[in-house]
């Protein structure tokens, strides 16, 4: 029997078709002119504009900063999600709120709330200036802008397979005789594994392209602190359309690993879960 | 990037860890974890939003209020208020006709499709803005098309709406698709054989099964259109009283030293995320419900 004369519910040819249109007007044939385009540069004019130093350098601190801010947030967004599942204390239920706040605050206003805070006269910059660590206007203030937009990413991928996990495991394993350390590390630890690299992967995956809550407190110095989407911003302005789209072509076969390795851990954290519950 | 403000109708009975001997930890454990999590809680997410509130009613609130109704703002607030009305019912029917074609029939390639619904979350905004300049600006595929027939669509509104359509493409479609695919197709089918009209049986037996999940999925598809900056800046041209969203409103006022009143704008769109996060909440809460009264059942 073929599946379309099993088939009782109306709509397919509608919805698949409305689906696949409007897909593809407004994602795909978009997105397909950014590697048209740079098809259309000749070899020389591609590597010209992908390797300019000013463009090579920010590729170190969009990646860099990228990196290191993900996994600061690995750690602090797993010591969140253990904290929000295992223990209770007051205001719980609005830190677990808030914790999604970079998801629904515009960067924009992130961007320069964070700037006001590190600047010199802000209420941390002042803190921080006299002991010498210089934050807005420099690599620094990328990385914790970074920090601000990757933490729920961690967390909201952590927290869900941490309140699955069964108690019998730590029970089996306390009964076997091993102190808490031993079972978090041996026992917890494995299980939350694969859900912490998925959110690793998607803060450093966000991070790589944010640009709103960057730029301001960036400072946005030639070589020190320009990330790469500033880059594809610059050559626009200077109406360099040819090499903000060699960059931008750059740019999405980066995006288009990273949804891989994704899908990748993302299939991996089911499976363990599958496997443990 | 999927599974990430899916929504979650988990509710955490953390004291069951607590009384469990075999899941406590020690108490300076406890207060260890705690301190550390909710110091960098704290510093990261809390201090840079009570600091909107704080730099906006520097100056008092008449500059506060002034700021907000200055004719520019005002535009500003309504062309953001028209990009989402225009951006979120188009998504809403997308990701209603998306997760009925993939939840309720078998077809080749369904996965690959399911990916690329996702894809404009892993693209960068900066990136989601060029690819419309590319294709309708002046040196773009349509460009010389629509300069003879005197269309404008990059650096004027048509590219903001588009920008902020890519943007939020996929928040309301994986929200209603996980949730359809494990609701099955049974009561459907079981009403059209009942006589139903395929219409009737989407209003009266899959929109009551998919009400939270999908105004979830509106108010953060919402929350994202009204707040993007990346993707609509480019597009924009940033054109005064015209062509300025919110956001682009607060850069530009932030850009001209006016801090007080770029906080008094950007304090509306926190506000925004506040009240989205307190309906995302209550959401959560009614599913969590939901789910645990289905469980009882």
């Amino acid at each position: 029997m073929s599946s379309s004369a099993r088939r009782v519910l109306p709509g397919f040819g509608l919805s698949l078709g409305f689906t696949l249109a409007y897909l593809s007007l407004i994602v795909l044939i978009p997105l397909s002119a950014v590697f048209i385009k740079a098809a259309g540069l000749t070899y020389q004019e591609f590597l010209d504009a992908v390797t300019d130093p000013r463009v090579v350098a920010s590729y170190k601190l969009s990646f860099g900063a990228s990196l290191l801010a993900a996994a600061i947030n690995a750690v602090f967004g797993l010591i969140l999600a253990w904290g929000l599942v295992r223990y209770t204390f007051p205001g719980k239920k609005i830190v677990d709120a808030l914790i999604d706040l970079p998801f629904a605050l515009p960067t924009a206003v992130a961007g320069i709330s964070l700037t006001a805070l590190y600047a010199k006269n802000g209420w941390l910059g002042q803190i921080l200036e006299p002991l010498g660590v210089k934050i807005a206007f420099g690599p620094a203030g990328v990385l914790v802008a970074l920090i601000f937009i990757g933490l729920p990413f961690i967390v909201r991928t952590v927290q869900p397979i941490l309140e699955d996990l069964d108690a019998e495991f730590e029970e089996a394993a306390a009964s076997l005789g091993a102190n808490r350390w031993q079972t978090f590390a041996r026992v917890v630890f494995p299980t939350l594994l694969p859900a912490l690299l998925t959110g690793f992967a998607l803060a450093f995956a966000r991070a790589v392209g944010e640009y709103g809550s960057v730029i301001f407190i960036a400072g946005n110095i030639p070589f020190v602190s320009e990330i790469t989407p500033l880059m594809i911003i610059t050559k626009l302005e200077q109406y360099d359309y040819r090499g903000a789209t060699a960059v931008a072509s750059v740019m999405l076969v980066v995006s288009f690993a990273l949804l891989l390795i994704i899908n990748v851990l993302q299939a991996w954290t089911s499976k363990r879960q599958g496997r443990t519950t | 990037m999927s599974a990430v403000t899916q929504l979650n109708p988990h509710s955490g009975f953390a004291s069951r860890f607590e009384r469990n001997i075999a899941t406590r930890d020690p108490r300076w454990v406890k207060f260890l974890v705690l301190g550390l999590g909710l110091t960098f809680f704290a510093v990261f997410l809390l201090l840079p939003l009570v600091a909107v509130f704080v730099e906006a009613l520097r100056k008092g609130w008449s500059t506060y209020f002034a700021a907000l109704v200055e004719p520019d703002a005002a535009a500003a607030i309504r062309l953001t208020l028209l990009a989402a009305a225009i951006a979120v019912p188009l998504n809403l029917v997308f990701g209603i006709a998306a997760a009925w074609a993939i939840a309720k029939f078998d077809f080749p390639g369904k996965q690959l499709l399911i990916t690329l619904i996702d894809l404009p979350f892993s693209v960068s905004p900066v990136v989601a803005g060029l690819i419309y300049v590319l294709v309708f600006g002046a040196q773009g595929w349509f460009g010389p098309w629509l300069s003879e027939h005197d269309i404008r669509i990059i650096f004027a509104v048509p590219g903001i709406v588009l920008a902020t359509i890519f943007v939020t493409f996929p928040f309301i479609a994986r929200e209603l698709i996980p949730l359809m695919q494990s609701q099955g197709r049974d009561e459907e089918e079981a009403a059209i054989t009942l006589g139903a009209s395929g219409w009737q049986a989407f209003w009266r037996v899959t929109l009551p099964n998919i009400k939270w999940a999908l105004l979830y999925g509106v108010i953060l598809c919402n929350a994202r259109a009204m707040g993007e900056f990346g993707a609509v800046s480019v597009v924009s041209g940033h054109i005064r009283g015209e062509t300025n969203t919110m956001p682009l409103h607060v850069e530009i006022l932030y850009n001209e030293y006016q801090f007080a009143a770029a906080f008094a704008v950007a304090s509306l769109l926190a506000l925004l995320a506040l009240v989205t996060l307190a309906i995302k909440t209550y959401i959560e809460w009614q599913a969590g419900r939901v789910s645990l009264q289905e469980q009882l059942r």
